[in-house]
């Protein structure tokens, strides 16, 4: 897993709420069997009409937010289906970090697995970020997950909350894997016991 | 004395494997189910690193989600070449890594949250997991089920366990008793229109009262798929007499000392006395209405009886999102909501593809015609198709002019060829009314089995009260 440090880039603005994964990559990209690839069809349906043309509105699409990296997102962005596709196809795009007011439980645990940082701010803070983004490409925006804040073009600097462990790992590029099979003499004793006390399961 | 426990505190404390000290836990995984869709990265994963899978007889895999459900789907040129790729993808996992798995050609295939239960592998007070939002489904038997996403899927694989903090607890009770024509479907749909898509984020949800008592199994595995709707990862119900009558005798159930010790065990497994909850929400079961979705998202719900409502009529974002919710759905405010009309039935899905929501839907179709272009009744597995031939509700959908296809996802997520065209409007059994779910620019309305019965004869949202005082 790639690391994630500090980030100055780009920040576009997407104030809808209830962005579903349906929305951030449509089922029929999930046919593959490979992670990478999904950045040209990250938001497909929003991002292009049937016939395969950009739709000129949207965001992204938009000459100062190509080349985005970080979302500001309505509320609860992520929400809907399991599918990893949508932080794979946010990461092949090039977006690192996402901020916004919630997250659905599983696409935010998602993000943590593929280096993305997944940031919730109070509505006011959202706001101010969202004003930011508006500004286009010159506006930079900073985050510094070392020392937790994000940082506005301007200068406004704001806290945020991460579990440790998360922040551990992200900092470091961890493989959880690796991290748990290191406990193994703790899941063996575990299914002795299991063995004793629920035989059925 | 132990503090009071909640039936989610209970199963959580009986999994946990290791805390470390930021109170990040190892938790233990008792069922893992796995589809061709999200699991090819995974196994990719296992073999790059020199992995095996801890636990094979513990990990059930079956493909649903890409599967033709067409008559002729034996035949692989009824397939696109990458959904091929993927089901062949999971026969050659399963197979190299010996885990069990129920093929497209098995009777015993369909929807891996209806497969699960109807073998037996779903018990009370396990943890089950799966690359699958709608896992949730198996909280029905008081068994702590989410979604998880593909790299955990791996770690599932390779560790059996999953790195987890606890969620909160929340308690959605609905009293007394439903009225006649309202079901499982409309407490579920209900909940999340109190609540809102976001309501249950962080938690774990219990529904408990005298209407979720008196639901079947099946009813209960239709509220409890739908937690995941309402934002909380799983929703779970205690086990009761009903709970271990369905699991009795099934093929991976525990049998003779096995069966005793498992019913002793599962006999614990209720919230005690006093025990906190960090949120509850309380509805009268008298109070729900049959209802059907007009939006994007399922929190956009209202009794059949209602009107399309404004933006102006909601508050923050949402009012941003209502004004796109109703130009995709080419809906007007105030108009009344069965004055919709349908061009479309799906009956099937993970929340509504088992015997009995076939029965319901066939108890108003009987010996009446569909006045919708295209209708179909997926059936949630093999064996659920089999006993709804059985009994007879399989030709009167045939005779009302449903096609009777074959187990799988079908439209629920249009990945395999079951698709709505651009504009086409769908009254639909499934769980999520997303813009471009069913097929893109295809327009859901989510609802009950009898209520999408009920709109394949009048070829409008109807209120299926109306066509059961007819047949009175």
């Amino acid at each position: 897993m790639q690391k994630f440090t500090t980030l100055t880039g780009i920040a576009a603005p997407m104030p809808l709420v209830n962005i579903d994964t349906d929305m951030i990559i449509p089922k029929q990209f999930l046919k593959t069997i490979q992670r990478s690839g999904l950045g040209k069809n990250l938001f497909d349906e929003m991002r292009y009409t049937q016939d395969g043309q950009e739709i000129p509105d949207f965001v992204l699409n938009q000459p100062a937010y190509r080349k985005t990296e970080i979302l500001i997102a309505g509320d609860n962005f992520g929400c809907g289906s399991s599918r990893e596709h949508a932080p794979w196809a946010l990461l092949d795009f090039g977006i690192r970090c996402v901020i916004s007011t919630s997250f659905a439980d599983i696409f935010y645990n998602n993000c943590f697995k593929n280096g993305i940082l997944p940031i919730v701010m109070p509505q006011d803070v959202v706001d101010v970020l969202m004003a930011d983004a508006k500004k286009g490409a010159n506006a930079r925006v900073t985050v510094d997950l070392p020392s937790q804040t994000v940082t506005t073009s301007d200068g406004q600097s704001f806290p945020f909350e991460v579990d440790p462990h998360r922040k551990h790992c992200l900092l470091n590029g961890l493989d959880d894997i690796g991290l748990t099979l290191e406990k193994a003499a703790a899941i063996d004793s575990y299914e002795k016991t299991l063995a004793t006390l629920r035989p059925w399961a | 004395m132990t503090a009071p426990r909640t039936l989610y505190d209970k199963i959580w404390d009986d999994h946990v494997v290791h805390q470390a000290e930021d109170g990040t836990c190892l938790l233990y995984i008792d069922r893992h189910l796995v589809h061709e869709v999200t699991s090819p990265q995974a196994f990719e994963g296992l073999r790059m690193t020199g992995r095996t899978v801890r636990a094979p007889e513990k990990t059930i895999a079956v493909p649903d989600h890409n599967v033709p459900t067409t008559l002729d789907r034996a035949n692989a040129a009824t397939m696109t070449e990458d959904s091929r790729i993927q089901v062949a993808a999971l026969d050659k996992n399963a197979k190299d890594f010996g885990i069990n798995y129920y093929p497209v050609s098995d009777i015993r295939q369909g929807i891996v949250h209806i497969v699960g239960p109807e073998q037996g592998w779903t018990l009370p007070g396990m943890t089950v997991v799966c690359g699958d939002s709608h896992t949730a489904t198996h909280g029905a038997f008081g068994a702590l089920a989410h979604g998880i996403g593909t790299s955990e899927v791996e770690h599932v694989l390779a560790t059996q366990t999953l790195i987890q903090r606890k969620g909160k607890n929340m308690k959605v009770e609905i009293t007394g008793s439903l009225r006649p024509g309202v079901t499982a479907k409309d407490i579920t749909l209900s909940v999340i229109g109190e609540t809102g898509t976001a309501g249950g984020t962080g938690y774990v949800i219990e529904y408990c009262g005298q209407a979720i008592r008196e639901l079947s199994m099946e009813g209960r595995m239709t509220v409890c798929n739908m937690a995941i709707e309402g934002g909380a990862r799983a929703g779970l119900i205690a086990p009761d007499e009903k709970t271990y009558q369905y699991v009795m005798g099934r093929p991976h159930a525990p049998k003779g000392a096995k069966w005793e010790a498992a019913l002793a065990y599962w006999k614990t497994l209720f919230t005690d006395e006093g025990a906190h909850f960090d949120k509850v929400v309380t509805i009268k079961g008298e109070d729900i209405a049959p209802v059907v979705t007009w939006g994007t998202s399922p929190e956009d719900v209202l009794p059949i009886t209602g009107v399309v409502p404004a933006p102006e009529d909601f508050t923050g974002g949402k009012v941003e999102a209502a004004r796109r919710s109703l130009e995709y759905m080419g809906l007007t405010p105030g108009m009344k909501l069965s004055d919709i009309a349908i061009d479309t039935v799906f009956i099937g899905s993970c929340t509504n593809g088992r015997i009995e929501d076939l029965r319901a839907a066939a108890a108003i179709l009987k010996g009446k015609k569909i006045a919708v272009k295209r209708a179909m009744v997926v059936p949630g597995s093999g064996l659920v198709r089999a006993q709804a031939e059985e009994e007879g509700l399989a030709q009167i959908f045939i005779d009302a002019g449903f096609e009777w296809r074959l187990a799988g996802c079908s439209m629920c997520l249009a990945m395999n060829p079951d698709q709505l065209a651009p504009g086409e409007r769908c009254a639909a059994t499934s769980n999520r009314n997303f813009e471009g779910r069913q097929g893109r620019g295809g327009r859901t309305h989510l609802l009950s089995p009898a209520m999408a019965a009920a709109a394949a004869i009048t070829g409008r949202l109807t209120d299926v009260r109306e066509i059961m005082k007819e047949s009175v």
